[in-house]
Parts: C-alpha cells; sequence; structure tokens
C-alpha cells in the first residue's frame, strides 16, 4: 500500500486513507491550486460533449422512464387493479418503492446538514451530488403515494384546499403527516442544494464561453459575486439551514414509519420503527451514494476531488447504520416473544418462515452480512467490491420495505382472511421505470450542473487558511 | 505569478474607459486570503464605509478583518418558524376542531371533525404537522430573506464590467472600493491600494 507523501508536490497521491497522527489527511489530492479546482469540476459542464458512457447510461435511462410513463399511463387510464394489490394485501410495490426512495433520500441531508453541523469537512467533495441524489430520489418517492390513490385526479384532497364540498383531510392521520413531512423535505432539501450551488453557478457563469450558457448560469446565480458581506449573512443562512434540515431529515423517516407503526396490525405496531427506519435510510441513502460516485468520479476525472478516503467514509457510515439495522432486526423478534402477544409471535417467525421467507432472508443477507464485510479495510477501500456491496444493500433495502409491507399484510390475525400477493408486470415496470426517472434526472445534472461543490471544497484546502498555507507573502498574523 | 502592480494607466489601456464615464470605484487584486486579509484590515483601519472584499469563497477571519456586524438574520428566521408553527396550529385547529365561518380569501367552513371517537382537539396528533410547518417557513424565511439583505438577485453589477473581476469566482481575491465612499479620492485611494500590495489595481466604470 501507498503511503501518505508528506511532500505533495513529490509524486501522485492515490491513497489518502492512512491516518497519520497529528497530520490531517488531505481532502482534495494532487491540486495546489483553487483554479485547478475550479478547472477539474467546471470541465464536466464545459466540455462540448460529454464522455460515451454518459449517453449510454442517458439512453438507458430514457428508455426506463419511458417504461414508467406507460406503466402510469395505463394504471391511470385502467385503474389500481392493474396492480397485483388484493384485500388484505392493499400496499405492496407502490409503498415499498415510496419508503426505498424517500430512505434513499436521506443521506444527501445528512451529509449536508449533519455532518456540516458535526464539522465533518470532507463532506465538501459529496454533498453537491449526493443533496441531488436526494431531490431526485423524493421525486420517485412522491411520485408513489400520488399515482397509488387510485382516482389521481383526486390527489388534491391531500392537501387543505378550500373547496365547495367543504371537505377537509383528517389532521389526526400519519398519512396526512407524511403529506406535510415530505413536501416540506422536499422544499427544504431544493432550498439547501440550490442555495449551496450559487457560489458555483456565478462560477460557471464567470467562465462561460457562450451565450446560452453565460444567460441560464447568470440567471440562477442571481448574481452572485463573492462579496464578502453576502458570504457573511450566506454562512449564517446556511448553518441555520443545516440546524433546521437535522431534526428534519430525522422527522421524515419516522412520520414515514409512523404510516406503519401507529396502525394496529402485528408486525408494525412498535415502538422501535421511528429510530429503526431513520438507521435503515441512512444505511441505504450511502450506498446509493457510493453506488452513484464510483462511477461518477471514474467517469468525469473526480478522483481527486471524491477520493479514496470520501468512499471509505462512507463505507463507515455503511457499517455503522448496518448495524443498527441489524440490531433493529434482530430487536423486532426479541419484542414480539418478549411481549407474549400471539399475533406479534407469529407475525415475526412468519416474516422468516412464511410464504415470503425469501425475500426475508435476501434482506437479512443483504442488509445485516453484507455490510460487515466494511470492518476490513481492503474491503472499504477497494473500489469495486464497494460498489457490489452497496448494489447488495440497496436491494436488501428494497426487500426490507417488502417485507414490513407485505409479509405484515398477506397474513394478518384471522387466516381465514390471509391472501398472497403477487406482482403484475405494471408492479415491476413501475419499480424499474422509477430507477429511469431518477437517473434520467442525476445525468442532466452531472451534464449541467456542478457536480462538486467548488466553493466549499476550496474553503478546506490548506491553501484557504489565511494563517497558513494561504498566508501569502505578507501572510495575516 | 509574478507579483507586478499593474499601473493603474496601464489597466486602463488593456480595458479603456470612456472619456467621461462615472467611476464605480477601485478594484485591488490578491493571491492568497491572508494576503486579502492583511489589506481588508488596513481598509477597516483607513475608515472606507463602501468598500467589500470579494472571494470565490468564504475566507475566515475576514469578517472580523473587515469590522462586519453580525447578520440579524437568525431573528427572523425564528420569528417565521414561530409563525409556521402558529399557522399550523391554528389550520389543524380550525379543520378539524372548532366550529367556525372565516373568510380567508374566500368564505371557508371548520367543523370538528369527528373520527374514531378521538377528542375533537388532538394536540398531540397536531404536533408533527406543526413542526413540519415550522420548518418549513423558516427555511423559506432563510434563503428568502439571506438573498433579499443582499441586495439579489442582482443581474447587472458594474463589477461585471471587468474581465479581472472573473477570477473573484475562481481563484483571486479582491477589495473594491467604491467611488461613493466619502473618503475616496481617486488618485489617494489608487495609492492607498498601492501600499497593500496587491497583484494588480484597476478602475472599473459606473
Amino acid at each position: 500500500m501507498t503511503t501518505l507523501s508528506h511532500d505533495s508536490n513529490v509524486g501522485r497521491i492515490t491513497d489518502n486513507t492512512v491516518d497519520r497522527p497529528g497530520e490531517r489527511a488531505p481532502l482534495v489530492l494532487n491540486m495546489n491550486t483553487f483554479g485547478e479546482v475550479t478547472a477539474t469540476v467546471c470541465r464536466v459542464n464545459e466540455a462540448g460533449k460529454a464522455p460515451f458512457a454518459w449517453y449510454v447510461a442517458f439512453a438507458a435511462a430514457l428508455g426506463l422512464l419511458s417504461v414508467l410513463g406507460a406503466c402510469i399511463t395505463y394504471l391511470i387510464f385502467t385503474g389500481v387493479g392493474v396492480w397485483g394489490l388484493n384485500n388484505p394485501v392493499m400496499w405492496a410495490y407502490d409503498i415499498t418503492n415510496f419508503v426505498f426512495w424517500v430512505g434513499i433520500g436521506h443521506a444527501g441531508t445528512l451529509i449536508s446538514a449533519i455532518l456540516f453541523l458535526f464539522r465533518q469537512k470532507w463532506r465538501t467533495g459529496i454533498n453537491r451530488f449526493a443533496e441531488a441524489m436526494t431531490i431526485f430520489a423524493v421525486i420517485c418517492a412522491g411520485t408513489f403515494p400520488g399515482i397509488h390513490v387510485g382516482r389521481v385526479w383526486f390527489a388534491y384532497w391531500l392537501f387543505p384546499i378550500p373547496n365547495q364540498m367543504e371537505m377537509w383531510p383528517q389532521f389526526r392521520s400519519p398519512l396526512l403527516w407524511d403529506v406535510f413531512a415530505v413536501s416540506t423535505y422536499f422544499t427544504v432539501s431544493l432550498l439547501f442544494w440550490y442555495t449551496g450551488m450559487v457560489p458555483d453557478l456565478a462560477t460557471l457563469r464567470d467562465r462561460a464561453k457562450g451565450k446560452v450558457q453565460q444567460l441560464a448560469y447568470g440567471m440562477f446565480a442571481l448574481g452572485w459575486r463573492g462579496s464578502n458581506r453576502h458570504w457573511h449573512r450566506y454562512e449564517r443562512a446556511y448553518l441555520l439551514l443545516a440546524a433546521l434540515s437535522t431534526p428534519l431529515v430525522l422527522s421524515v423517516h419516522s412520520v414515514v414509519s409512523f404510516d406503519f407503526a401507529t396502525s394496529q396490525l402485528p408486525g408494525w405496531h412498535t415502538t422501535i420503527f421511528p429510530p429503526y427506519f431513520v438507521a435503515g435510510a441512512i444505511f441505504s441513502g450511502f450506498a446509493m451514494v457510493v453506488t452513484l460516485a464510483v462511477p461518477a468520479r471514474e467517469m468525469f476525472g473526480l478522483k481527486d476531488l471524491i477520493t479514496l478516503r470520501h468512499l471509505d467514509n462512507m463505507n463507515k457510515v455503511i457499517l455503522v447504520t448496518g448495524c443498527m439495522v441489524g440490531y433493529a432486526y434482530s430487536m423486532e423478534f426479541f419484542i414480539a416473544w418478549y411481549s407474549g402477544a400471539m399475533y406479534e409471535k407469529f407475525a415475526f417467525i412468519n416474516r422468516a418462515f412464511g410464504q415470503y421467507w425469501w425475500a426475508y432472508w435476501i434482506m437479512v443477507s443483504c442488509n445485516v452480512i453484507t455490510p460487515q464485510l466494511f470492518w476490513f479495510k481492503k474491503i472499504r477501500t477497494s473500489i469495486p467490491i464497494m460498489f457490489v456491496l452497496s448494489l447488495f444493500v440497496n436491494v436488501g433495502m428494497w426487500f426490507e420495505r417488502f417485507v414490513i409491507i407485505v409479509t405484515s399484510l398477506a397474513n394478518d390475525f384471522l387466516p381465514s382472511s390471509w391472501d398472497k400477493f403477487t406482482p403484475t408486470w405494471v408492479d415491476i415496470g413501475t419499480m424499474v421505470g422509477a430507477f429511469g426517472l431518477f437517473f434520467t434526472l442525476f445525468l442532466l445534472f452531472c451534464r449541467f450542473l456542478p457536480m462538486i461543490a467548488m466553493a466549499e471544497v476550496k474553503a478546506v484546502m490548506p491553501q484557504a487558511d489565511p494563517h497558513g498555507a494561504g498566508a501569502g507573502k505578507h501572510g495575516h498574523h | 505569478m509574478a507579483t507586478t502592480v499593474t499601473n493603474i494607466s496601464d489597466t486602463k489601456t488593456e480595458q479603456p474607459m470612456p472619456q467621461g464615464a462615472k467611476l464605480y470605484g477601485l478594484i485591488a487584486e490578491f493571491e492568497t486570503p491572508g494576503d486579502l486579509m492583511a489589506a481588508a484590515e488596513k481598509c477597516r483601519d483607513a475608515g472606507y464605509k463602501y468598500w467589500d472584499c470579494h472571494t470565490p469563497f468564504p475566507v475566515h477571519g475576514l469578517d472580523g478583518a473587515m469590522g462586519l456586524k453580525r447578520t440579524w438574520l437568525p431573528w427572523f428566521v425564528f420569528g417565521a418558524g414561530a409563525t409556521g408553527t402558529t399557522v399550523a396550529f391554528l389550520l389543524q385547529a380550525f379543520t378539524n376542531s372548532w366550529d367556525l365561518h372565516i373568510w380567508a380569501g374566500v368564505w371557508v367552513t371548520g367543523y370538528p371533525f369527528l373520527i374514531s371517537g378521538k377528542p375533537a382537539m388532538s394536540l398531540p396528533a397536531f404536533i408533527p404537522v406543526m413542526f413540519e410547518l415550522t420548518i418549513l417557513f423558516s427555511a423559506l424565511a432563510c434563503v428568502k430573506l439571506m438573498f433579499l439583505f443582499n441586495g439579489l438577485p442582482q443581474l447587472y453589477h458594474p463589477l461585471f464590467k471587468s474581465n479581472r473581476f472573473r477570477r473573484a469566482s475562481n481563484d483571486r481575491f479582491f477589495i473594491a472600493i467604491e467611488a461613493r465612499d466619502p473618503k475616496f479620492l481617486p488618485k489617494a485611494t489608487e495609492q492607498f491600494l498601492r501600499t497593500l500590495d496587491p497583484v494588480a489595481v484597476e478602475a472599473v466604470e459606473d
């Protein structure tokens, strides 16, 4: 293993995962000036052509997106009967997908808000596209409650809009809390993402050669000119947004878990759900960040900004949250036994050995066993292995939601009302198609918007310190 | 990069200022945050009022070097958050608990919404939405007011005329002293900026 070179000018550093006492590992490799950071990040947006792989990926994403469009159109024109839902399994792929995507959406805000409050400077390399990922994931998530209501043209009934029928939403229902939680989460994430991007859009504006680029970036940069009087308020606002988003991100998946936890269904009616859902959301979200970061840094030449250390750190977060998820799985079983409630006990034995036993064991292998491999540094720092493991986590977390929702509904209290859910092609098409929506938006983002928060990365470089490496010829004492 | 001080008249030949054009101010360019900070302290001590630093990223300690006062923004955000809590409570109480006929743009009627025998005023159940709207109102106010206080969006600014200034969003650090400053005298201010040892000094027309 290469060791960290003391003089960054000697040779290329490729491994910054080595910790030396009394020395901070560099967050930006092989770059000594701010200009190099700008050039590396802007090159992606300024290139006349995207990498070939981008076009291939974009075509595939558009293909999947049209599958989603076709499935939703068919659903709207025909009715929810085109899904495999039955009585008692009235929620299945729709809500599984909803919870899956909301969960994915948690990593972005966690990285941008919680790691910001904890002064984790490495977040600057990955926060921008993790936030973008959050927004696109929440868009995917929002689609499902919208289309699962049956008569989608009445979806506006979710909101307290004055109407002739004098009909109001029922505010004592967690489903309505969810409407407010998810829409607030989307709005605040969008604000956070955009606010953070304004200085970088100004950079792109100032470098733009074409009229269209100048106009487009110029409009969205709002006339930002790096004034320190502006930065002063900007930094305050950013800190406040981080402080506001931190409880928000914890509340959103808690509220999502209330959809289940406040019902009386065995397997849903558990108090562990809010923290368990939040841990699972962070777990799946970080896995998705790794899934996206690994190819993105290769494709766009960002390896010196999204370094191995960043990936190593993310894998550590996956390991920690994976342990929490594993703990929650076992605690659910313990409480089911300890409660002495017959239906509770049955619900959990049925989960592991009932008609959906295979889904349960896919979930356990992907979510409990897979992350344990990240105890080994060799694995945490191996690009191909972490990519494959992150895919496993994504799959496992989808199955977690499927297991919670479908096994609990399919076999509830009375055996006479039990049934089995089998997905139809529309169910599967909608699930797969949602990835098309997600990747289409993500690839467009990579091409046209600054993928890395340049201003923030520059601010954590040693050269940015007016008392240290950035002191200059006169310096500041 | 050589640290030659570009003569102000040289700069004029690069970017000729039309005769009789109004001067917006002078900008001085620095290479490092440390140089900028040292210069900013001198500007502050020289008693300039309408001046600013322009940097590609927030420089730590520059607020103090410029003598900026803490912004009032957080108090407004707090107010917005409190408004959000109140609005959410009133909304839920009106639509689910109280019997009222009020005018809110249109005439609307709220009534006790009886469901599962729960009390009409079920405050614990109202808390999640109160929390969410607190955050929503605070965040919206935070971003909107931050840009508003900063005078943004402002798509045109005299500084954008300077080609040199484009590097303020990339890798250079600038001090701009405006001509409207009571202490501003073209020659003396230029001389003052030169003493700060910048990479270059340039005049920007209004």
